[in-house]
């Protein structure tokens, strides 16, 4: 499947021999394969990922079981949350970013090409590097194993002292490397977005999914970096003998968390940011209106940006920071709140007095909707910090932030993957496979995600690799371990869908859901150049424009 | 299904948009800057905290002539990019080779420094929060001047080979825009260290 | 094909409604407190002021955020029924309406009344609690966190003890409440009862202070809920609120030496000569290691490992033989002891009431 040839209708193409194929891959640099290998990748840890998340599942279906060890069990979380966080959200994120964005503003690749391919295998280079980690376990002698130390690695228990060996060292350094990955793409995107734009394309008249990108590319470039300052800080104590973060010697484990969640809090704004962008272009085509309000969107999400970069320390309300900051973090939080659910207003405003076709992306957008306001309510109720003091490290913020990024993220991800597939394979998916993947999920996620808030109040808390029968817990992690499993037969329906359709599915025209933005210009997947002419706009829905010349949005805007 | 012609109205004459190189570039300074700025509070934080070893004011001293070249350094970066942008090649290439020169001094001085650390005062990474803070920051500092005169040498080279000309004029300006971005780190890191820490 | 179209949304929204229903049904059924004199570890069923404050608070918080939520799903469940498309409306778009400053202006200004609300409700609960003053009365007690055990000390009653906090029943007209330094000797750790109150991590070089005044008796469960290493998830916590009686007997007893019993002699000498004591302390003996828990009245304790095993003869035994055979990953090592040694050692950590 080359996006080079030109499809000739009767004409025989030879076909290359496969080592061209692989070679033409791994030394690409246009922007749309390395989108889909972003993508792949992705999907890989997904997977890997998921089986770390069953395995955790598996060990609390009761009380004191012995699937796992708790050495094993402590390594299943942090590498799970780490994979998850840096190996699956951030590259699918940046992959179709990158497939996307040249595309949607009329030019010809990404302002950096090879910038572009560095950064994607530095991101993968990171991924192998911290599942090298596991081959020290019983392999390689003093290689190390797996890290056990969750995914923030809290000080001190991230020093030499408390994690020997090597594992604490490949979770930093696999960061570290896939954090400049992140750092080169975010340069890229902004440079492609302010400089590549198409005549006639204001910054006004960007679709918002350009905008939305270009807003969370700037976030990465103030949000990865502490966390590279703070790795960099630790490998000196680990090291050098630094004494950063070593409370012995006066260092302040408080600093560590004050530096991590400096970047992780505006991280899972970098998350979800795109999935707006995806919302925001997919509901608007499937209700047949424009999105609702374009310039509140575009505002309440540089709102985000900025308010989301004072909101950090509600993941400390526990670590006895006094009253005047508990309040004043409290406050932000809530605040931030609100251009958030602004949002869904805006997309419930676009969906009113539309006509609402039901195609999977649709079905996934509107799952959306429902789970991230859940979501963002159960973020209200966190956001109050005595509440805080009694959910906080319980399985009640497991269960929100797994409604974020699981009924949020991954819903918005599902509904784009149904949507652009077409563009970047020229196939079909199956609308039945997609419904029986979309229910199945639905059905998975709500007895998984609903029932594990019910726990973190009855007093569970995380990271535990067993407990007490007797406290409530049984019989709802019990129901909570069967629904990770109906999610991961969801998830193999889907990946089954992905491959079957590459071979059998209907052929995809140009613009097979009659939308409005430029990809949908050019023909499904685009030749590899992009445009032959490079186009002129004129509205924010250039292809409403062209086919409906009596009624332009030029003409409102 | 899309029965739309690709023919978009030409409408192309006047369009401007920033270029793509210093866009990156000013991208990489934040970037660059949220870093420094994670080195700057530590230290800041750690300032009176060290439970035992030399303090601050027992050891240094304020590198007042380093300082001179390398912020000299940035006028004559300016002045190098100045001149090939006007194409008087030869000026270029003398204000450029001095600038290597001036960043070379100022990396010479801070090597001189931290031996004096080391070998007089006994003062290392590893000794107190001092140590780890002061040589971090520095340290880092030091480490993207290094970087940025391994870029310079680099079109110092091709520049004596005659390779660099007014077309290469954007680029030398975004690389002088890191130099200058380096030299106003430093007069972050000179102020909190030299003047605010003693 | 439409009617298929109609089948699904509804049928989504009726699944989810359903849901809804069944899962608030869970939650309150959860949420019903444990009749026994040893509670539960539900936030919704304080014993104590601070967990009442919080848990009014929340209940405050639920109900907002309900409303919410039953406002903003109907807007999205009208929407997806009444605004589908239908078969019949192929060809012709809707109108295309961009946006209306009003609706976006009132939708920006409700959320922002609501945060206020939310915002003064919560500031005024953070001081009450965090900003209490310790009243002359007070029992004080410093926690130290270890990997994975509990230590408490009662520097003005002259008591160190291990695992199981001992405080007194706090009447309301004189409160008499328990207020703990928290401080740690390795890494993180939290301290969280949640039916006395939310949780305050214990940090090393980073004293903090939480506070409780039970107003039941009983035996209070918790556990460490900050991630500190292997054996994390068994660091358990058991609070006995005692009445003012049982608990001045209670300290009476823990202030008193080790019992002295000649027929536990052998075990003593073997607990001495054995490393034992550089790790542990007796009070009245010459062992006074400080890195695992006081055993000075060990036999005071229902539990052993902080709560990992009943404190019985055979698993006082077993964790002596082998810790790792009950908490793999605690730091005590395993001291291959021989039959008749760990035998004696055993009698004589049971004569230490």
């Amino acid at each position: 499947m080359s996006s080079n040839a030109i499809t000739i209708p009767g004409t025989q193409i030879q076909t290359r021999p496969w080592v061209d194929e692989l070679h033409e891959w791994l030394t690409t640099v246009d922007h749309k394969r390395l989108g889909i290998l972003y993508i792949l990748s992705a999907l890989l840890f997904l997977v890997i990922g998921g089986v770390e998340a069953l395995v955790m599942r598996i060990q609390l279906m009761h009380a004191h079981n012995n699937f796992v060890s708790p050495e094993v069990f402590n390594r299943m979380f942090t590498m799970h949350g780490t994979t998850m966080i840096f190996f699956v959200a951030m590259p699918v994120l940046f992959g179709f970013a990158n497939y996307l964005v040249p595309l949607m503003i009329g030019a010809r690749d990404m302002a950096f090409p090879r910038l572009n391919a560095f950064s994607f295998w530095l991101s993968f280079l990171g991924g192998l590097l911290l599942y090298f980690s596991f081959l020290g376990g019983s392999g390689l002698y003093g290689a190390g194993s797996a890290p056990d130390v969750g995914w923030w690695s809290y000080a001190p228990l991230g020093a030499r002292a408390f994690s020997p060996g090597h594992s604490s060292d490949y979770w930093t350094l696999a960061l570290l490397v896939s954090g400049f990955g992140s750092i080169g793409t975010a340069i890229n995107i902004i440079a492609t977005i302010v400089s590549l734009r198409c005549p006639g394309m204001k910054i006004s008249r960007m679709p918002l999914l350009v905008w939305l990108n270009l807003v969370m590319a700037g976030m990465v470039l103030i949000a990865i970096t502490p966390l590279s300052a703070a790795q960099i800080m630790l490998l000196i104590d680990r090291y050098l003998g630094g004494h950063f973060f070593d409370t012995q010697a006066g260092g302040s484990a408080v600093l560590w968390m004050h530096f991590f969640w400096i970047f992780g809090h505006p991280e899972v704004y970098v998350l979800i940011i795109p999935c707006f962008a995806f919302m925001s272009e997919i509901i608007p085509v499937f209700s047949r209106k424009p999105i609702f309000g374009y310039p509140v969107m575009v505002g309440a999400t540089v709102c985000i940006a900025f308010v989301s970069m004072s909101v950090w320390a509600h993941h400390m309300f526990t670590i006895g920071m006094n009253s005047y900051a508990n309040s004043f973090f409290t406050l932000t939080t809530m605040a931030v709140g609100v251009p958030t659910g602004i949002k869904i207003f805006n997309w419930i405003g676009t969906m009113w007095g539309g006509k609402i076709q039901f195609k999977t992306p649709m079905l996934f957008s509107i799952g959306f909707l429902f789970q991230f306001l859940i979501a963002g309510l159960t973020g209200i109720m966190l956001a109050c910090s005595p509440f805080d003091w009694q959910l906080s490290l319980s399985y009640f913020v497991v269960a929100h932030f797994h409604y974020v990024i699981v009924g949020g993220i991954l819903f918005a991800l599902f509904a784009a993957f149904y949507y652009w597939y077409p563009k970047m394979t020229g196939r079909m998916l199956s609308e039945r496979l997609g419904k029986w993947h979309f229910w199945l999920f639905l059905i998975g996620f709500h007895l998984t995600f609903d029932v594990m808030h019910i726990p973190g109040v009855l007093g569970m808390p995380r990271r535990i690799y067993t407990y007490e029968p007797g406290r409530g817990w049984d019989t709802l992690n019990l129901i909570i371990s069967i629904g990770a499993f109906i999610q991961a037969i969801a998830i193999l329906v889907f990946v089954a869908n992905l491959i079957i359709s590459y071979f059998k599915g209907a052929r995809a025209a140009n613009d097979p859901w009659d939308a409005w933005t430029l990809e949908w210009s050019i023909s499904s997947p685009p030749p590899a150049y992009n445009f032959a002419t490079v186009p002129t706009v004129s509205s924010r829905r250039p292809l409403w424009d062209l086919k409906h010349p009596e009624d332009p949005d030029s003409r409102y805007e | 299904m899309s029965a739309v012609t690709t023919s978009f109205p030409n409408t192309a004459a006047g369009w401007q948009l920033p270029s793509r190189g210093k866009v990156a570039m000013a991208g990489l300074i934040i970037a660059e800057s949220a870093i420094f700025t994670i080195f700057v509070v530590a230290y800041l934080f750690y300032l009176g905290k060290s439970l035992t070893g030399p303090t601050p004011r027992e050891v240094l001293e304020t590198p007042i002539f380093y300082t001179i070249c390398l912020l000299s350094s940035s006028l004559t970066i300016h002045f190098a990019a100045k001149f090939l942008a006007r194409g008087i090649g030869f000026a270029f290439l003398g204000f450029w080779l001095l600038t290597i020169a001036l960043g070379g001094l100022f990396l010479y001085g801070t090597a001189e420094e931290w031996h004096r650390l080391i070998y007089a005062h006994g003062l290392t990474i590893s000794t107190n929060l001092f140590g780890t803070t002061y040589y971090s920051l520095v340290g880092l500092h030091g480490f993207h001047v290094t970087a940025g005169l391994i870029m310079l040498l680099t079109v110092a080279v091709l520049g004596l080979c005659g390779r660099v000309g007014m077309k290469q004029s954007g680029h030398i300006e975004v690389l002088s825009m890191y130099w200058h971005f380096v030299d106003a780190v430093w007069v972050v890191v000179f102020t909190v260290v030299y003047v605010l820490g003693r | 094909m439409s009617m298929l179209k109609i089948k699904s949304s509804t049928l989504r929204f009726l699944a989810r409604t359903i849901l809804l229903l069944f899962w608030s049904a869970m939650a309150v059924w959860a949420s019903e407190p444990n009749g026994s004199s040893s509670h539960g570890t539900n936030i919704f069923a304080p014993s104590s002021t601070p967990a009442k404050s919080i848990a009014d608070l929340s209940i405050f918080v639920l109900v907002i955020t309900g409303i919410i939520f039953v406002v903003v799903f109907a807007l999205l469940f009208y929407s997806v029924v009444r605004f589908r498309g239908r078969a019949m409306d192929a060809g012709r778009e809707p109108a295309q309406v961009y946006g209306s400053t009003q609706i976006e202006l009132a939708w920006t200004i409700i959320p922002i009344l609501i945060v206020v609300v939310l915002f003064l409700a919560t500031a005024r609960v953070i001081h009450a609690i965090q900003d209490a003053p310790e009243p002359v009365g007070a029992v004080q007690v410093t926690a130290i966190g270890h990997q994975y055990w509990w230590e408490f000390r009662y520097p003005k009653l002259g008591i160190v003890t291990a695992n199981e906090l001992h405080i007194p029943v706090s009447d309301p007209s004189h409160p008499t409440p328990t207020f703990l330094q928290l401080l740690s000797a390795d890494t993180d750790h939290s301290f969280w009862v949640p039916e006395l109150g939310g949780k305050t991590d214990l940090i090393p070089n980073h004293p903090n202070r939480m506070w409780m005044d039970p107003q039941r008796t009983g035996v209070f469960l918790g556990q460490c809920a900050q991630y500190c290493g292997m054996q994390h998830a068994k660091m358990l916590l058991r609070v006995s609120v005692d009445g003012p009686e049982d608990f001045a007997a209670w300290v009476r007893a823990q202030q008193s030496l080790a019992v002295e019993d000649a027929a536990a002699i052998a075990g003593r000498r073997v607990f001495e000569t054995n490393a034992c004591m550089n790790c542990h302390a007796v009070a009245g003996t010459p062992a006074d290691g400080r890195f695992g828990p006081d055993l000075t009245h060990l036999m005071s304790r229902a539990t052993i490992a902080a709560g990992a095993a009943k404190n019985t003869h055979d698993n006082l035994r077993l964790w002596i033989q082998d810790p790792s055979a009950i908490k793999p990953g605690s730091l005590m090592p395993a001291m291959k002891l021989s039959d008749g040694d760990l035998d004696a050692v055993v009698s004589y950590m049971e004569t230490l009431r």
